[in-house]
């Protein structure tokens, strides 16, 4: 063996020695296939929304911020994904805490994974049937006296509201109580060894703990709310109050053929929408993170 | 609000029994524990000393009998009515709080004033010698300090009563016998009652003025450390105090609470532990330390193993009917070799009537 | 706040009527939700809904018009294409790309999980508009083909990451043991890794397939009228709602409903629910 050859080993093993070697290649189809399908489509409709069909280059983003119609969509969604997202967590901590001592979880943890298998379109069209005039609820409402005449539930926000609460409840839900059955119980029962009552217990020892893992589960059901379409299709009015910025972009890729608006809308959509999770995730430095156990040695 | 009173006299049980379904966990446990007596609960898992003191501690209620400090029944109370100090297991630190925050929970939640925590949290992190981690989160911390933080946490309340539950069990050997020194030395120190869980006979016997041996929700034997080490009650306490070498033998003769037993035409003296007459079976109980060679041993054996353990030599040798024993010798042996081997009749304990204890 | 609560816990009567409030809650929840999903079978099953609890009679004559209505067999069909391609194509490509995660570091880890992670943090609407107009620009927009490629955009990552924890919990030596044995890479795979593997593969897969029964947004921008799958189709019903009898969307509702809960049924024997959400732990 030369001496050359010693100070340059193949390139093969240079590689292997930084970890490259035919088992990583092993991702690189996954690789390509999101740089394909994901990566360069999302550049794509950033190009395209550049490229509007008349005026100069930000045409379509002047246009978005100037009229109305279409500026209006993102306060719509703003306040139907806020109040759904929000009360969906907050309702969720309460539930998951008693959930945990629970001895049969699967059956409701089974009953609510069902909202989610069933999509968002299937439960539109229930509620559509429950939430109607006709419906379930408003005959045993007025039933028991509680109503004189049916109230208007679908076709308009509360409708969208009520669809939107149904479809990301069990999310929200289901990933609070994967979190609070993360805290070792016997973290509670030692602050109760040290005379913490139930609210000194939730106020120390649970709530710092979940507080990280509460502010991903309203980031990930945020996007959720936040991209809503066919709940506010068909239960909202999707002319009116729930006329969503998601309806904005479908409109106008798919009834005026404007791609580029529509890949506009889109960016925005993607743009506040990240705004939103970034400024989540940023206070979320400010608090604890770290296990959940009671820090094994 | 939380705390008992300091100076209570006596810790009484009385009947405590606790059952999860069909499965009865414990089984009318009484005992008693004086004011600054250290108490270990000894046994193999699940004989029930864990459920025990979780219903010390109010983890767990009670299915019956009752838990009284002096005249004040208190085994409704919550647990965090009662103001005990309790060690977990696993530390359960808070991990999102610091050494020092973590010691100053109890005090916190009692709302004492911020100077007299700050002072009492300061001596407690001194008597335990974590003055320099104080600032670090539990994460931070060896399995050491962290162990000390959890004592420290519970002591800082003063609590009338400290429960300890196998604190020990995850560190290593070496560190193990340097925290059980600390352990002993904060207890004479700070002079609080001790309830202390463990499956480690050595443990107990150098930590605890009093040992209770459970096994299945029962207390089988409660006694000193010298009593349970050389007089253990039962076959069953017996093999777990160490004694290794169970043999079934019957009774050849009895006198004034000595026993003489048959072993292969031999005949084995030893001191008897209940009611005897010859022709009786009984489960005899030998020590591998004190099962020696010697020149009138009564037992012939042939040598299958021996090791090296530093001073002596211990190793496993076959008698003629094929039993195992397990022996010491203060002079090399060798595999093969025959040795007699024969016991101090003080150190042979005959149980009469008892079936040897099934083994795990 | 703080005083009320403190007030709260101090008395068992306002715990256990705290304790109430929220097993009222859950109650009412799960009762809206089942009522929802029974007025809709009632529907299907009914001869005419006016004004009453339940309907005037009932038949099974829907099934029969929707079926027939909307070309349910057809769109069954292309159904089951779609989501076979979809769960066979992101299990090879999710394993395989897991494998090289789980088990090497190299340089630019970070950037290829983060690469990995975009596609579920974006929610399909974002990217679904791009990716359907680059499709149809290769010609892929409308077709089958088309339906696939963007039903995999978030099911390959998925997998990847429902397959990394499972993949790490397999010691690195059965594989050293394996290849000591003289096994080859192919049958290492084949022999070792697949089989330790099947417990964790089937689940991620069954959660892809009812994942992509349900997905709606992608594959409505991205089907054309021959390649509706069974959820694109409801949504064009409801939407057309007044055009056909609603017992007859009902009925194909309940039809899409039946096909996602077999699979969700089977699903559940193998996952636990809350995996449908979060993924897989270590254990």
């Amino acid at each position: 063996m030369t001496m050359a050859a010693m100070e340059n080993p193949p390139l093969r093993l240079r590689l292997a020695a930084m970890g490259v070697d035919n088992v990583t290649l092993l991702v690189l189809p996954a690789v390509l296939f999101v740089l394909a399908l994901f990566v360069y489509p999302f550049f794509y409709g950033l190009a395209l929304s550049v490229e509007p069909l008349e005026g100069a280059w930000y045409a379509n983003y002047v246009k978005f911020f100037t009229d109305p119609f279409l500026y209006d969509t993102i306060g719509k969604t703003l306040r139907l994904a806020v109040p759904v997202t929000l009360l969906c967590v907050f309702l969720s901590i309460p539930i998951a805490l008693r959930v945990r001592h629970m001895r049969n979880q699967r059956l409701l943890t089974t009953i609510l994974v069902l909202p989610i298998t069933l999509g968002t379109v299937l439960i539109a069209e229930g509620l559509l049937n429950y939430l109607g005039p006709q419906g379930w609820l408003n005959r045993t409402l007025i039933a028991i006296g509680l109503i004189g005449g049916p109230l208007q539930l679908v076709h308009n926000y509360w409708g969208a509201f009520l669809g939107l609460l149904i479809a990301i409840f069990p999310f929200t839900f289901l990933l609070t109580l994967s979190y609070v059955t993360g805290i070792d119980p016997a973290l509670e029962q030692a602050a109760s060894t040290l005379g913490a009552r139930p609210w000194a217990r939730f106020r120390h020892i649970l709530l710092p703990l979940l507080a990280q893992g509460l502010t991903v589960n309203f980031c990930l059901s945020f996007v959720q709310a936040f991209s809503v379409f066919p709940t506010a299709v068909l239960l909202g009015s999707p002319a009116g109050s729930t006329r969503v910025i998601s309806i904005a972009a479908y409109t106008a890729a798919y009834e005026a053929y404007d791609y580029s608006l529509a890949s506009t809308i889109a960016m925005i959509m993607a743009g506040v929408q990240l705004l939103i999770v970034a400024a989540l995730l940023s206070a979320r430095g400010l608090l604890y993170r770290g296990p959940m156990g009671g820090a094994k040695g | 609000m939380a705390g008992m009173s300091h100076d209570f006299r006596k810790l009484r049980l009385d009947r405590v029994s606790r059952s999860f379904g069909l499965h009865n966990a414990l089984r009318d446990v009484s005992l008693e524990a004086a004011r600054g007596e250290f108490i270990a609960l000894l046994g193999p898992s699940g004989c029930g000393k864990s459920t025990a003191l979780n219903c010390l501690a109010g983890l767990l209620p009670l299915t019956g009998g009752g838990i009284w400090l002096d005249e004040r029944r208190i085994d409704q109370l919550k647990p965090e009515e009662r103001g005990f100090g309790m060690v977990f297991q696993n530390y359960a630190l808070f991990p999102h709080m610091s050494a020092e925050k973590n010691v100053g929970f109890g005090l916190r939640m009692q709302g004492r004033p911020k100077a007299e925590i700050d002072e009492r949290v300061a001596k407690a992190m001194a008597l335990v010698r974590l003055d320099e981690q104080r600032h670090k989160l539990p994460g931070q911390m060896s399995g050491g300090q962290q162990q000390r933080v959890a004592i420290a946490r519970a002591i800082v309340i003063e609590p009338p009563l400290v429960l300890m539950d196998e604190p020990l069990s995850n560190l290593d050997a070496k560190l193990r016998l340097e925290m059980r020194a600390e352990i002993r030395r904060i207890h004479n120190l700070v002079g609080s009652t001790t309830i202390y869980v463990t499956h480690d006979q050595d443990e107990a016997l150098s930590l605890a003025d009093r040992i209770v041996v459970m096994r299945d929700g029962q207390v089988r034997q409660v006694g000193r450390p010298d009593e349970l080490y050389g007089r253990p009650s039962h076959a069953d306490v017996a093999e777990f105090m160490g004694y290794r070498n169970l043999l079934r033998l019957s009774v050849a003769a009895v006198a004034d609470g000595v026993a003489e037993t048959s072993f292969e035409g031999a005949l084995l003296q030893g001191t008897l532990l209940g009611k005897a007459s010859p022709g009786d079976t009984a489960v005899v109980a030998i020590r591998p330390d004190d099962l020696t060679p010697r020149s009138n041993g009564p037992i012939s054996a042939r040598v299958i193993s021996a090791e090296y353990r530093g001073r002596d030599f211990y190793g496993i040798a076959s008698a003629a009917g094929g039993q195992e024993l397990f022996f010491r010798s203060e002079h090399k042996v060798a595999a093969g070799e025959e040795l007699a081997l024969g016991a101090d009749p003080a150190r042979v304990l005959i149980y009469p009537n008892e079936a040897p204890p099934v083994k795990a | 706040m703080t005083g009320g609560m403190i007030a709260l816990d101090r008395h068992p009567l306002a715990l256990r009527a705290w304790n109430t409030t929220i097993w009222v809650l859950v109650g009412f929840f799960v009762l809206n939700l089942l009522a929802m999903i029974a007025s809709v079978l009632v529907n299907s099953f009914g001869t005419r809904w006016f004004n009453t609890w339940l309907p005037a009679g009932f038949t099974t004559k829907w099934y029969f018009s929707a079926w027939a209505e909307f070309q349910l067999g057809d769109i069954l069909i292309v159904t089951f294409q779609v989501v076979g391609a979809v769960v066979l194509l992101s299990g090879t490509l999710g394993v395989l790309g897991a494998y090289a995660l789980a088990r090497r570091e190299f340089p630019g880890k970070r950037l290829v999980m983060l690469l990995i992670l975009l596609p579920l943090l974006v929610p399909p609407l974002t990217y679904g508009i791009p990716l359907a107009t680059v499709l149809y620009q290769f010609g892929a927009g409308g077709s089958i083909l088309g339906v696939v490629l963007a039903n995999l955009v978030p099911t390959v990552p998925f997998v990847v990451l429902v397959m990394i924890p499972f993949i790490e919990q397999i010691d690195p030596r059965v594989e050293a043991a394996a290849r000591v044995f003289g096994a080859n890479s192919r049958q290492m795979f084949v022999h070792v890794l697949v089989p330790l593997l099947a417990p964790g593969i089937l689940a991620a897969l069954l959660m892809v397939l009812v994942r992509t029964i349900a997905m709606f947004e992608l594959t409505f921008f991205t089907a054309g009228p021959s390649s509706q799958t069974l959820v694109v189709a409801l949504y064009y019903a409801v939407y057309a709602a007044g055009v056909r009898a609603p017992q007859s969307i009902d009925a194909m509702a309940v039809i899409y409903m039946a096909t996602t809960m077999i699979w969700l049924l089977i699903a559940l024997r193998f996952v636990n629910p809350t995996q449908l959400v979060t993924r897989v732990k270590k254990s």
